[in-house]
C-alpha cells in the first residue's frame, strides 16, 4: 500500500492567518496531527481556539495559509469526513434519545449503526428519554455519540466540558475514550477545562493571542516541567 | 482486575510526571508487593485505560515499555502476563527496595542526621530482632 503524507496526518495547517473586520484571529499557525492522537487545544477566551475548529471543520477560510484535511481543502465535502461537534447543541427537546440517534443517522453516509447501539450501552443512555429531560452530562453524552458512531477520521470537540457540572464531566472524559478508535482517529479537543481532561491528551497546543505557543507530547512536558499542564501554562502564558 | 493492580495506589495518577511511567511503577509496585505473581495477568490496555481516563496511547506505551524490559509477556488474543521469570521479577523488587532506600536517606541527610543516627533510629522503630537480621545482612556484604 502506498502511504501519502496525508494519509498519516488528517489535519495540516501551515502558516494559516484569519482575520475577521478588525481582528487578527490567527497569526502563523502551523501543524500537522498524525492519526491515532487526541490532541487538547487549550488557551484563554479569544485566543482562537473556535476560529482554528470552524477551520478544520471547512466551516470558515483561512485569509492566508492552507489547511488540509485529508489531504485535501476543506469545504462543504467536509461535513461527510470529519466529525464536528460543536460547543451548542442543536437536539431537539421532544424527540427521544433513539428517535434522535436515528434522525441524525440519516445525514451521514459514515454512520455506524452497530457502533451507535454500543456507544448507548457505554454511555449509559436512556433510549427511550426525551432529550428536553435530560440532564447537562447527559446531553453532552448524547452529542458525543452522535460524533462517535462516526467512522470519521478527524474529529474535532469544542468545549465538550463547557456548563457541565464536575461530577458529570469524567463520564463526558470516559465517553470520549470509550469513543476514540486510535488507529483510524484523530481527536482534537477545545477546552479550558484542563484539570478533567489532561489526561486524555496525547499532545498539547496552545494558542495565545492567535498564535501558537506551546506544541508538545504531554509525557514529555511532565517530565521536563514537572508540573501539570496547569502549572505549565501558569509559566508559558503571558 | 486494574483495582488490583493499584490496590494500595489509590487509582490516582499525579499529572506532574509522566504517566506511562507511573503505570509501569505501578505495576513493579504490585510485583514488589507480590499482588501481582509471576505468570498474572494484567489488565487489557483498553480496560485499563478506561479505568485511569488516560489516553489509550499513554497506556501502550507503558506496555511496551514493561514488554521491551520482559516484566511482561502480551500473547496476541489472550491478555498480557507478568513474566514467570523469577530473576526479572527479584530484580525490580530488589530495585524498588533500593530507590525506596535512597529516597529516604536523602530526606534524612537533608535533615542533617549522620549515618550513625540514621542506623540507630531505624533499629530503634523496626526493634531488636530486626537489628539481628540487618547486622547479619551487613556481614554479608563484606
Amino acid at each position: 500500500m502506498v502511504m501519502t503524507m496525508t494519509d498519516n496526518f488528517p489535519l495540516i495547517f501551515q502558516d494559516v492567518y484569519k482575520q475577521y473586520p478588525g481582528v487578527q484571529a490567527l497569526e502563523e499557525v502551523s501543524f500537522s496531527i498524525p492519526t491515532g492522537q487526541i490532541v487538547g487545544l487549550v488557551g484563554p477566551n479569544g485566543s482562537g481556539k473556535s476560529t482554528l475548529m470552524k477551520l478544520a471543520a471547512g466551516l470558515l477560510r483561512p485569509s492566508r495559509g492552507e489547511v488540509r484535511v485529508l489531504g485535501r481543502t476543506p469545504g462543504r465535502w467536509t461535513k461527510a469526513r470529519v466529525a464536528f461537534m460543536p460547543e451548542v447543541d442543536h437536539l431537539y427537546p421532544w424527540m427521544t434519545v433513539g428517535q434522535t440517534i436515528d434522525f441524525v443517522s440519516t445525514f451521514f453516509p459514515d454512520w455506524e449503526s452497530d457502533r451507535a447501539r454500543e456507544l448507548l450501552d457505554l454511555l449509559e443512555l436512556p433510549a427511550h428519554r426525551p432529550v428536553g429531560k435530560l440532564s447537562k452530562g447527559q446531553r453532552a453524552r448524547v452529542r458525543l455519540l452522535l460524533t462517535f458512531a462516526r467512522s470519521a477520521t478527524l474529529v474535532l470537540l469544542d468545549e465538550p466540558l463547557s456548563g457541565i457540572d464536575p461530577p458529570s464531566r469524567t463520564r463526558v472524559v470516559n465517553g470520549i475514550l470509550s469513543g476514540f478508535r486510535p488507529e483510524s482517529q484523530s481527536v482534537i479537543v477545545s477546552t479550558h477545562e484542563i484539570f478533567e481532561t489532561e489526561s486524555l491528551f496525547d499532545r498539547v497546543i496552545v494558542l495565545s493571542g492567535g498564535r501558537v505557543s506551546l506544541d508538545a507530547e504531554m509525557d514529555q512536558l511532565r517530565a521536563g516541567y514537572g508540573r501539570s499542564l496547569r502549572g505549565v501554562l501558569e509559566e508559558v502564558l503571558p | 482486575m486494574a483495582q488490583e493492580l493499584f490496590k494500595n495506589d489509590n487509582l490516582r495518577l499525579d499529572n506532574s510526571r509522566p504517566l506511562y511511567q507511573q503505570i509501569i511503577d505501578a505495576v513493579k509496585r504490585a510485583v514488589a508487593r507480590g499482588d501481582l505473581g509471576p505468570g498474572h495477568q494484567i489488565p487489557s490496555q483498553r480496560e485499563l485505560a478506561q479505568e485511569l481516563q488516560v489516553n489509550p496511547n499513554t497506556v501502550q506505551r507503558a506496555y511496551r515499555e514493561m514488554e521491551y524490559s520482559g516484566l511482561v509477556t502480551t500473547l496476541r488474543g489472550t491478555g498480557t502476563f507478568i513474566t514467570s521469570d523469577a530473576t526479572i521479577l527479584q530484580d525490580i523488587r530488589r530495585d524498588m527496595a533500593t530507590q525506596a532506600l535512597r529516597r529516604f536517606l536523602d530526606e534524612l541527610r537533608a535533615l542533617g542526621y549522620s549515618g550513625s543516627e540514621v542506623l540507630d533510629m531505624v533499629a530503634g522503630s523496626i526493634g531488636a530482632g530486626t537489628t539481628e537480621q540487618q547486622k547479619d545482612g551487613d556481614d554479608h556484604d563484606r
